[in-house]
């Protein structure tokens, strides 16, 4: 099970949609996890688009790198991490050509942070498409010490570089990459709820 | 016209007051006895003479200790001024509108002399005199926004229209009802207003970017928006909220009339010339229950408004916890007396309270 349907939220929560090709044109895709699923998803209904694209795959655990490989893109390169890859993607943004098309796939922390980097390299948003699969976990921006918690489960979460009880918020920004997460004791310190799964 | 210059604070000790004159002529954002969102947009058309609606850029008595305040916020977080890069001629365009507009309102307070594009501003209550190059940044000691909106009350976004949507990509924000503008800027019309409840399936938020959208440079507009504030503190923002939430669970019956504040935001906008972006000052005024009610109208309406207020506002704007003791307190001050319409007091209000009837 690597589809979540989310439940209907604000709206700068970005929501997803299965990734539409456009055809053989300039394309990076980068996936991270289950996202190599959608991949191979889209390669199947339209397998021009593979003609011309950057494919990266960070497995994550994840077993799709026979397949990924088969897809036969123009250049592949498989990631311990997105920290790894960081200066290969921003070079991929750098010198991409006019009309190329971002494909994104996988858990919301690299869709969010991998769109992000895109905005700032000058990708217009219509260009960036992404389809979420896998976990639901979280990338959190602290208001107060502005850190980046990645990969939360739990609401409430303790923010890893100032401590503090933060609650999960639906506000996202897309220059950051991140939801906002808000002291959750402020007014009563001390006082924090019990920490619960976050739902999709 | 000559203003006497408060010297208080807005944390720590909170030695802020409003004047007899401050009271009279406070913004009070209620035109009847309830309240729910609306577009409520209208002309940004000077008078009535002595309310903040005289002027383009009102500057009062809080003037001197609110830019003092604002210094000390962007000393401890300098992320609450960003201007995103494209953004700069609207700084420029900014620092033309509110230096031409206060120098021409406050002859006695503000000077500019322009000389082409050598320009000597000389701002008399903070003691500054700036001679600069219009458009040269390297002649100012900030970008042109923070050099301006540091000697201007009150919080500025300034937007980039764009793709028909309004960004917020430029922002002077000190004294914010719990917004970040770090976190904001960059996010369209629909996205920073995305957690507002209610007013996006009300239509509000579409017609008022469309509105906004059609604000021409000879055509200014403004509203009033309003929070509940505890303590006359001008930074409530999500940056300091564990600083300053404790406080809001301070409130008592006994001592609710004094440290809970209505907070009015007089939003105007603008469209600013050479940039076509709009320029959305956000200036905050703050008045306590006890000053508040001793306009006989104001506590009337007050008390009707809070008190019917849908649950989900009252959560939003933060003040669900204090409600039923602001509430208690008000009703002593309401009669059941039909109220006037129309945000003024009435006549025999000022009378009645001793106050200047022209401030």
């Amino acid at each position: 099970m690597t589809r979540v349907t989310f439940s209907p939220s604000i709206l700068s929560r970005p929501v997803y949609a299965p990734l539409e090709s456009h055809g053989a044109g300039p394309t990076i895709m980068l996936c991270d996890a289950e996202g190599a699923a959608a991949i191979l998803d889209l390669a199947e209904r339209d397998p021009a688009v593979m003609d011309y694209a950057h494919v990266i795959y960070i497995p994550s655990g994840s077993d799709y790198t026979v397949r990924m490989r088969a897809l036969e893109a123009r250049q592949y390169h498989e990631a311990p991490s997105y920290d790894a890859i960081t200066a290969r993607y921003r070079k991929a943004l750098a010198d991409a050509t006019m009309g190329t098309r971002l494909y994104l796939a996988g858990t919301e922390g690299l869709i969010g942070k991998a769109a992000a980097e895109a905005l700032a390299a000058g990708l217009p948003a219509q260009a960036i498409q992404a389809e979420h699969r896998g976990s639901i976990a979280r990338r959190m921006q602290c208001v107060h010490c502005k850190g980046v918690t990645e990969d939360v489960t739990t609401d409430p979460f303790t923010c890893s570089h100032c401590g503090l009880t933060l609650f999960v918020r639906d506000h996202f920004s897309r220059r950051l990459g991140a939801f906002q997460g808000v002291c959750v004791d402020a007014e009563t310190p001390g006082e924090v709820p019990e920490r619960q799964e976050i739902l999709p | 016209m000559t203003i006497q210059f408060n010297d208080e604070t807005f944390r720590d000790d909170y030695t802020f007051f409003n004047s007899p004159v401050a009271i009279a002529r406070f913004p009070f954002p209620f035109d009847k006895d309830d309240y729910m969102y609306s577009v409520n947009m209208e002309p940004h058309e000077t008078g009535p003479e002595g309310t903040p609606f005289d002027v383009r850029f009102d500057v009062d008595e809080h003037y001197v200790s609110e830019m003092r305040d604002r210094a000390i916020t962007l000393d401890e977080d300098p992320l609450r001024c960003q201007s995103l890069p494209h953004m700069e001629l609207a700084g420029w365009d900014l620092l033309e509108l509110i230096m031409v507009s206060k120098a021409a309102d406050y002859p006695d307070l503000f000077t500019l002399n322009r000389d082409g594009d050598r320009w000597h501003w000389i701002n008399k209550p903070l003691g500054i005199e700036q001679r600069f190059t219009f458009g040269d940044p390297t002649t100012l000691p900030y970008g042109p926004m923070e050099y301006i909106t540091r000697q201007a009350q009150g919080d500025f976004a300034v937007l980039d229209q764009r793709e028909d949507n309004l960004w917020m990509d430029a922002g002077m924000v000190t004294s914010q009802a719990d917004w970040s503008l770090d976190f904001d800027i960059g996010m369209n019309f629909f996205e920073w207003h995305a957690p507002v409840p209610k007013a996006h399936e009300m239509g509000v938020f579409q017609r008022a970017l469309k509105f906004l959208m059609h604000v021409n440079q000879d055509t200014p507009a403004r509203r009033l928006n309003w929070t509940m504030t505890v303590n006359p503190r001008l930074d409530t923002s999500p940056e300091n909220y564990h600083k300053w939430g404790p406080e809001k669970r301070t409130i008592t019956p006994e001592n609710v009339g004094q440290k809970q504040y209505l907070r009015v935001e007089l939003q105007t906008f603008w469209r600013l010339p050479r940039s076509n972006a709009l320029a959305f000052p956000i200036r905050c005024y703050l008045i306590n229950l006890e000053d508040l009610t001793s306009v006989p109208k104001w506590g009337r309406r007050l008390h009707r408004v809070l008190r019917d207020l849908p649950d989900e506002l009252a959560d939003y704007k933060g003040f669900a916890v204090n409600r039923p003791v602001i509430v208690e307190y008000l009703s002593k001050f309401d009669d059941g007396a039909p109220t006037s319409a129309g945000i003024y007091p009435d006549e025999t209000d000022v009378a009645l309270n001793k106050v200047p009837a022209r401030v």
